[in-house]
């Protein structure tokens, strides 16, 4: 017990006495876990978004209009039945037109039309995107001379929004590609800054830890005020970064978050972020203290 | 290691027990080659006894510091067996090394002091070291510095003292443990004569109360007046080895004959303290 405050003492006596170094290590601490909870956040919503395009693609069958219920019914049996097919949901031609109507501005202009022209279909849900192509085979395989036949006669045509889909998946997916780049340097750069920060501040003492050495003192003697100086600057460097995203938080991002913009957003929540980034960055400062100082410590 | 701490209660006897003719330092065909090639050491042997005090003198360059080097482990050797109370050291395991150094006080020739430390807590840190409660920190440390001569100077720090005086911290850290051998390189190397008449009746006094002594200098003056045994390393080989004809006198004859013969006033300042206690 006695020893844990000595090393407490030791820690403290040492930031003190090096004011200028433990303020640039708390400093840097401060920058790398600001960028780093930002960036957070921002990685995940790419991320989320891609995953929302994923989801929406999907092969339209269209129906010829006098298909009966049954052969419905025993098409979507078969449909279902088709590897990779994740949900087949019928829209029957009424279904079809009160959609279309939801997204007209003026739906009047539908009431202008004596019949319904459209057609009913089926939106069939793949397991996986990139098996869109394979479903549609599926669906209509090629005959002998290779034109494509429905599988079913009730089967008008096939159509999927792969090419949209394609282009927002590009997008999205190099959005992604950059992203992770630039999260992956960020926190490279920063431990290694925060490493840096801490070997200069050691460098500065290693005579005092070569004559601890020289007079009897063991490794972990040595070590662990380092470590809990590190921890505390860690500690204090995390507690002044989570202030200033929290201050960010509630004038930037909950004002907008009402908007339909930003509602749909899923990222982490902010406590659970708040306690990864906090953690980290005791954890990274007391490691980076103590593995910098075996350098010195071979006397 | 604990068998070779000295039993405190025996101060002025021969260091006890264990009945063996185990001198506290045995050095044994010892060479040691820097890498690079310069040769420091060459096949040296030498021991020395308990309660001993011993000289150890050349010139610049001729492995005296490499030698005390050997004795704690700061290097090893090339060659040969180095023992400490019977003990070899090459075999230490790294974690052993600093009991071994707890065991061994050391004076440094640029004292090696914390600086950003008072006198008080760098010769409380060697206690602290070895676990020592608050208590006998609180008891011991003061006392060592009144032995020394710095009861008014505790609260200093280093860049605040003489040379003399940051190398009596040094010596005061190095024997605020009562460790069986005090190892000092050069300790008068950096201060005036005057001073360093101080330093070594430090040192005699530290010797009579039962402590093996090993001084490395290259003041031949002084160490002839001192009339200790003297071991001459040249390039790397004991080239004399002489048992001093020294007789027994008190610290104080001793001091008082030591500046009688360099020449010095019988000044008290920096020893008049010391003096007091014997």
């Amino acid at each position: 017990m006695g020893r844990i405050w000595f090393f407490i003492r030791e820690a403290a006596r040492a930031l003190r006495r090096n004011a200028a170094p433990s303020v640039a290590a708390i400093v840097t601490t401060v920058v790398t876990v600001v960028l780093l909870g930002v960036l957070i956040p921002i990685f995940q919503v790419a991320q989320s978004k891609s995953a929302e395009v994923r989801n929406q693609l999907e092969l339209k069958a269209f129906l010829y209009d006098d298909a009966t219920q049954g052969e419905i019914n025993a098409l979507q049996t078969k449909i279902e039945a088709l590897p990779h097919v994740k949900s087949v949901h019928f829209v029957s031609k009424r279904a079809a037109l009160q959609i279309l109507s939801g997204r007209l501005k003026d739906p009047n202009v539908l009431k202008e039309l004596n019949s319904n022209p459209l057609p009913a279909s089926f939106n069939i849900k793949p397991d996986d995107a990139a098996q869109l192509e394979a479903i549609r085979n599926e669906l209509t395989p090629p005959d002998a001379s290779g034109t494509p036949r429905p599988i079913s006669p009730i089967i008008e045509t096939v159509k999927d929004s792969r090419e949209e889909a394609q282009k927002i998946e590009q997008v999205t997916s190099s959005l992604k590609i950059v992203l992770t780049i630039l999260t992956a340097l960020l926190v490279a750069a920063s431990l290694m800054l925060v490493g840096n920060t801490i070997r200069l501040s050691i460098y500065a003492r290693r005579r005092e830890v070569e004559v601890m050495r020289l007079v009897g003192a063991t490794r972990w003697f040595i070590r662990w005020p380092f470590m809990i100086e590190g921890m505390v600057v860690g500690f204090v460097g995390g507690v002044a970064a989570i202030l200033i995203l929290w201050l960010g938080k509630v004038t930037i991002v909950d004002p907008l978050s009402d908007s339909p913009l930003f509602s749909a957003l899923n990222t982490m929540s902010f406590p659970l972020l708040v306690g990864i980034l906090f953690c980290s960055a005791i954890v990274v400062s007391a490691i980076g203290s103590g593995i910098t100082l075996r350098r010195f410590l071979r006397v | 290691m604990a068998r070779l701490r000295r039993n405190r209660s025996g101060a002025g006897e021969p260091a006890p027990v264990r009945r063996g003719p185990a001198p506290i330092i045995e050095l044994d065909d010892v060479t040691k080659v820097y890498p690079g090639g310069h040769l420091a050491l060459e096949r040296v042997s030498l021991a020395v006894g308990r309660g001993d005090f011993l000289f150890l003198v050349g010139p610049t360059g001729c492995g005296k510091s490499t030698l005390i080097k050997l004795l704690i482990r700061e290097l090893d050797p090339t060659e040969g067996e180095v023992r400490i109370a019977g003990r070899s050291i090459g075999t230490l395991s790294e974690k052993k090394i600093p009991l071994l150094r707890r065991n061994i006080g050391t004076v440094f020739q640029d004292f090696k002091l914390l600086p950003n430390r008072t006198v008080y807590d760098n010769v409380a840190y060697a206690l602290q070291v070895i676990g020592a409660s608050r208590a006998q920190i609180r008891e011991k440390v003061p006392q060592t510095l009144r032995l020394v001569g710095l009861s008014t100077k505790v609260h200093s720090y280093p860049d605040q003292l003489s040379g003399g005086e940051q190398q009596r911290v040094s010596v005061a850290r190095a024997f605020v443990n009562h460790p069986p051998l005090l190892l000092a390189d050069e300790p008068s190397g950096n201060i005036d004569p005057v001073t360093s008449i101080g330093i070594m009746q430090l040192l005699y006094r530290i010797n009579r109360t039962g402590t093996t002594v090993l001084v490395v200098t290259h003041d031949r003056e002084m160490v002839d007046k001192m009339r200790r045994r003297v071991v001459e390393l040249y390039e790397g080989r004991i080239v004399r080895d002489e048992a001093g004809g020294g007789y027994e006198e008190s610290t104080n004859e001793f001091g008082m004959r030591m500046r009688a013969e360099m020449g010095v006033g019988p000044e008290g300042a920096t020893n008049g303290e010391v003096d007091e206690l014997i």
